[in-house]
This record gives C-alpha cells, sequence and structure tokens, in this order.
C-alpha cells in the first residue's frame, strides 16, 4: 500500500469516527466508551499476524501474550458491553 | 485465500464496525449494533489465519490455545462483574488492550530488524509509547475505582517535575530507537512509557478517572491505527481511526457534560499542587435523624426527588430504592429521580443502575429538566451522592469540581442525606449543604437505610 493510500484512509476514517457519534446522548456515553473500546480489541488480528510469522521463543512468548491480552479486550469488552445495554432492554422507543 | 476476497471481506468488517458505533450512539439500536460489532470482530478473527501475508504459518495451535484462554479469562470477567464495577472492568480491558498493541509493535520490530522503514520505526515507537501509557494508566484507574489504593488524588512534592522529566525521558528515547534503532533502547522505552502511565494517572481524582478512561481509550485506538500502517491492514488502520476519533469525542463530550475543561484534565498532572487538607479539621454540627424521621419526613411530602449516587451502587440498593419509590407512589407521594449525568463513576452509570431495577424510564429525569422542579419539591432523598449537589462547585472558585453543573438540591424544601460517613465524596470535597438547617443525615450503609426507612413508612 503506498503512503498516500493509506493517508487517505487514514484521514476518512477520522471524520467518519467523528461523525457517527456525534449525536450519542448522555445515557449511552458508557456502553459507547465500551463497545469502542471491544472494537480496539480488533488487535488481535495484529497479534495474530506477529505470532504466525514469530520466530525466535522471545518473539513467539511475546506474540503469544499479545493474543491472550487482546482477546481479552476484545470478548469481554463485546459481553460486558452486551450486558450493560440488556438492562435497556424493553424500555426503549421513548427517547 | 485470493488476496482480493480477503481485502474484501476486510473491508466488510470494517464496515461492520462503523455500524456498531453508529448502532451504540442510540438506544434503540444500541444493542444490535454491538452484536454487528462482535460479529465482525469473529468473522475477522477466523479469516486472519488465511490472510495471504502469512507464507508460512507457525505456531497456529498455541495462537488457537491462547485465544481460548483469552476466552476462558474475559467471558466470565464479563459475565460475573457487579454492575457496579462495571467501570473498572472497561478500565482494565482498554489497559490490556493498549498492552497488546505495544507488544505486537515490538514484536514486529524485532522481526523486521534492520529492514524496517523510517516510518515503520516511527509507528512503531509510537504505538510502544501510547500502548504502555495506555496500559499503566489503565491499570492505575482500576485500582483507583476499585479502591484498591486511594481515589483520592494523588499529588507529592516535586511530582510534576518527575512527570515532566519521565515524559522527556520517553520522548528523547523515542528519539534514540530512531535514531539509532535496536531492542534495548526500544524496552527502555516501553519502561519510561509505563511509568510515565503511573504518574499520568495518579494526581487525577475524583470526577475526571471516567474522562481519563475514555482518553486512554482513544489512545488505545490510535495505537491499534499505527500497528495497521507497520502491519499493512487497512482493516486495523480503520478500526484504530474510528475508535480514535469517536473516543476523542467523546472523551470532549463527557468532560463537557461534567463542565471540566479537557485541557484542564490532561495536564492536571502538570499543574496539581498538594492541596491542603481541606477544612475538615474544624468540627460543625450536623442534623442525623432516625429511620422513623425520615420516613415522617416522606410521608408527609408532596413531591419527592431521589437523587441517586456510586453510595447506591455500592450497596446494591437500587431494588430497595425502588421499593421505597413504589411505596411512596402508592400513598400519593410523587416521585422522580433527579440523574446527574456523571453521578456514579461513569457517565450514564445510575441509569444502567436503576434500568436493572426495572425503574420506569420516565421517572428517570436528567439535569436540565429536574433542576427548575426543586424549589417546587417537598423532600430530596440523597442515596449515596455527594460531589453532584454539592454546591462548593457553584460557590468556592478554585475547588476542584467548581464549574461542574449540579443538582440544585439546595432549593428544595427538606433534603435528606444517606451516607456512610461524614467522609468527603470521590472528588474529596467537603460539602456545606450537610451542615445546612433543612439538611437531616441519616449514616450508615444505603441499602440497610433504605430497608429501615421503608419498614418504617410501612408502619405509619
Amino acid at each position: 500500500m503506498t503512503s498516500m493510500a493509506i493517508l487517505t484512509i487514514f484521514i476518512l476514517s477520522v471524520f467518519v469516527g467523528f461523525e457517527v457519534v456525534s449525536k450519542v446522548s448522555t445515557t449511552l456515553h458508557t456502553p459507547l466508551m465500551s463497545g469502542a473500546n471491544a472494537i480496539h480489541g480488533i488487535i488481535l488480528i495484529g497479534a495474530i499476524l506477529v505470532a504466525a510469522e514469530a520466530k525466535t521463543t522471545l518473539e513467539t512468548t511475546l506474540a503469544i501474550l499479545a493474543v491472550v491480552l487482546a482477546t481479552i479486550n476484545m470478548v469481554g469488552g463485546f459481553v460486558v458491553t452486551d450486558r450493560m445495554l440488556e438492562m435497556f432492554k424493553g424500555k426503549g422507543g421513548k427517547k | 485465500m485470493n488476496s482480493n476476497l480477503y481485502a474484501l471481506i476486510g473491508l466488510g468488517v470494517a464496515v461492520s464496525f462503523i455500524m456498531a458505533l453508529k448502532g451504540l450512539s442510540a438506544p434503540k439500536t444500541a444493542r444490535r449494533g454491538n452484536l454487528i460489532g462482535a460479529f465482525g470482530a469473529t468473522v475477522a478473527t477466523v479469516i486472519v489465519f488465511f490472510d495471504p501475508a502469512i507464507e508460512e504459518g507457525h505456531n497456529t495451535l498455541l495462537i488457537i490455545g491462547a485465544i481460548a484462554f483469552g476466552v476462558i479469562v474475559g467471558v466470565p470477567a464479563a459475565r460475573k462483574i457487579q454492575m457496579t464495577q462495571m467501570p473498572q472492568l472497561v478500565a482494565l480491558f482498554n489497559g490490556v488492550g493498549g498492552g497488546a498493541a505495544a507488544l505486537v509493535a515490538i514484536v514486529e520490530y524485532l522481526n523486521l530488524g534492520d529492514g524496517a522503514s523510517f516510518g515503520e520505526v516511527l509507528a512503531t515507537v509510537f504505538t510502544v509509547l501510547v500502548g504502555s501509557v495506555s496500559f499503566s494508566g489503565s491499570v492505575i484507574t482500576f485500582l483507583k475505582l476499585q479502591e484498591l489504593m486511594t481515589t483520592r488524588p494523588v499529588v507529592f512534592p516535586g511530582g510534576r517535575f518527575v512527570i515532566a522529566a519521565t515524559l522527556a525521558g520517553a520522548l528523547g528515547t523515542s528519539g534514540w530507537v530512531i535514531a539509532s534503532g535496536g531492542t534495548t533502547p526500544l524496552l527502555v522505552l516501553a519502561g519510561l512509557s509505563l511509568l510515565f502511565g503511573v504518574l499520568f494517572v495518579l494526581p487525577v481524582g475524583g470526577a475526571d478517572v471516567p474522562i481519563v478512561i475514555s482518553l486512554l481509550n482513544a489512545f488505545t485506538g490510535l495505537t491499534v491505527a499505527a500497528s495497521g500502517y507497520v502491519l499493512q491492514s487497512t482493516l486495523l488502520i480503520v478500526a484504530g481511526t474510528l475508535v480514535g476519533a469517536s473516543g476523542t469525542i467523546l472523551t470532549r463530550k463527557m468532560a463537557e457534560a461534567m463542565g471540566r475543561s479537557l485541557f484542564g484534565t490532561l495536564f492536571g498532572a502538570f499543574t496539581a499542587k498538594p492541596q491542603a487538607a481541606s477544612e475538615a479539621g474544624e468540627v460543625r454540627p450536623v442534623k442525623s435523624g432516625s429511620p422513623d424521621d425520615v420516613a415522617i419526613l416522606l410521608n408527609y411530602a408532596q413531591r419527592v426527588v431521589i437523587v441517586p449516587g456510586f453510595g447506591l451502587a455500592v450497596a446494591q440498593a437500587q431494588h430497595t430504592v425502588r421499593e421505597l419509590a413504589d411505596l411512596l407512589a402508592e400513598k400519593g407521594v410523587e416521585v422522580a429521580y433527579g440523574i446527574h449525568p456523571v453521578a456514579g463513576r461513569m457517565p450514564g452509570h445510575m441509569n444502567v443502575l436503576l434500568a436493572e431495577a426495572n425503574v420506569p424510564y420516565e421517572q428517570l429525569v436528567e439535569m436540565e429538566e429536574i433542576n427548575p422542579t426543586f424549589p417546587q419539591t417537598d423532600v430530596v432523598l440523597v442515596v449515596g451522592a455527594n460531589d453532584v449537589v454539592n454546591p462548593a462547585a457553584k460557590t468556592t472558585p478554585g475547588c476542584p469540581i467548581y464549574g461542574m453543573p449540579i443538582l440544585d438540591v439546595a432549593s428544595a424544601g427538606n433534603v435528606i442525606f444517606l451516607k456512610r460517613s461524614m467522609r468527603p465524596g470521590f472528588a474529596g470535597i467537603e460539602n456545606d449543604l450537610l451542615y445546612d438547617a433543612k439538611t437531616t443525615l441519616l449514616f450508615g450503609d444505603a441499602k440497610d437505610s433504605l430497608t429501615k426507612v421503608v419498614n418504617a413508612l410501612k408502619a405509619l
């Protein structure tokens, strides 16, 4: 990928990121933060990529540790967000 | 896998994340949004094993084992956690994400060796620095929220020079890595960044902790984007940037909701001075009442507003408070809940908690709407809240919560505080309202106190 293409993707993503959350209500600040938190757990695929290419023991150890941490972030993040939102079910539609 | 197909699926996952964030911004679509995100993440995790960039995959079984282990740790933690402890769990999840990003950057750097381009080294340095700060900073916020350490700002003499020196050291080491390369400076950088994360969060106290969690969350997003640059993964760039950008907006919104300046929070570490141990030394008389007194006050009121705070969450008193509210409603008392946007330890914390106890959504009134009604309110029942009703936010310039919008409970006829002790709130500021003539204090655990009041009310 060229640097220019990466920069383009980056800048456009910044604007999308700004735009999608611009109208969030106060009530949802916490679940939104938690959901965004789960999304950055996608570093898991980065961890898997480096673990698959790791050659030395040190690299492998660190990469596997990264896989564990990233999985906790991603899976735990989505589950905890769902639990928060479960509390709102059946009461939506008024706001 | 065909590389075009692989890229196409990656694009689909990126779109699912955009839809997830969009969905999470509205109550109706929030849960679905989260599930879309989770689905996208799962797809991404499965197909990454078929990434055409992996020439000969090592460690596949080990990786799957590590994922299984992460699931075994993460899911029960998220399932079993008490609603009250959710903020610190989110902080912890964010921290491990930042740690993972830093580790990925370190491994990739070791792997690339001297072949790393200038841009790659720059992105690596950024990820290691910010990821480590996010990790150690989140761990400290976790310890603070879990009350495993003091919740007050920790400030020591000369602290800001130590912090500034650590930051300068970390930035200097970054320069060293970029200039000469090598593993040692990178590990020194990680160490200094971890230390900076600790020092950066220590002086943050009270109401600012949620803002810091949100900020560190945005930081972690940016490290993921930088990793995406090094690993040539569009998905990581898009997902990380989305979180970074939306997290920044969210942090600013939270700061606004609390009437704090983001700048002040960010650089609080550099400006915080050791505070005089407040004027709490003097002993002032307070009026404390019995559960019966409280029950009588409530029984003869026309309108009661309940203001919940973190004490309610700690005592798990949301069901008892609802019982009390129902009982009052039966007796013809008008009951509403006054919800401060940052009551508890996270914005929206009280809404989640009361929703769990099936409190009708219409009874939860936001601050702007409830404030004008306090003069027509006979009794305000403050359940384990303090800073969000502290008039010092209006009257005492220079106090840590000055400028934060508060619930004007002082304009109501009577104020009842359910408190564990005279200890000041999370922000560590004395509350003059406690000494006001119209204030009655009922000491004890919020749930016990409420149960006693409910029984007293039934006996009336």
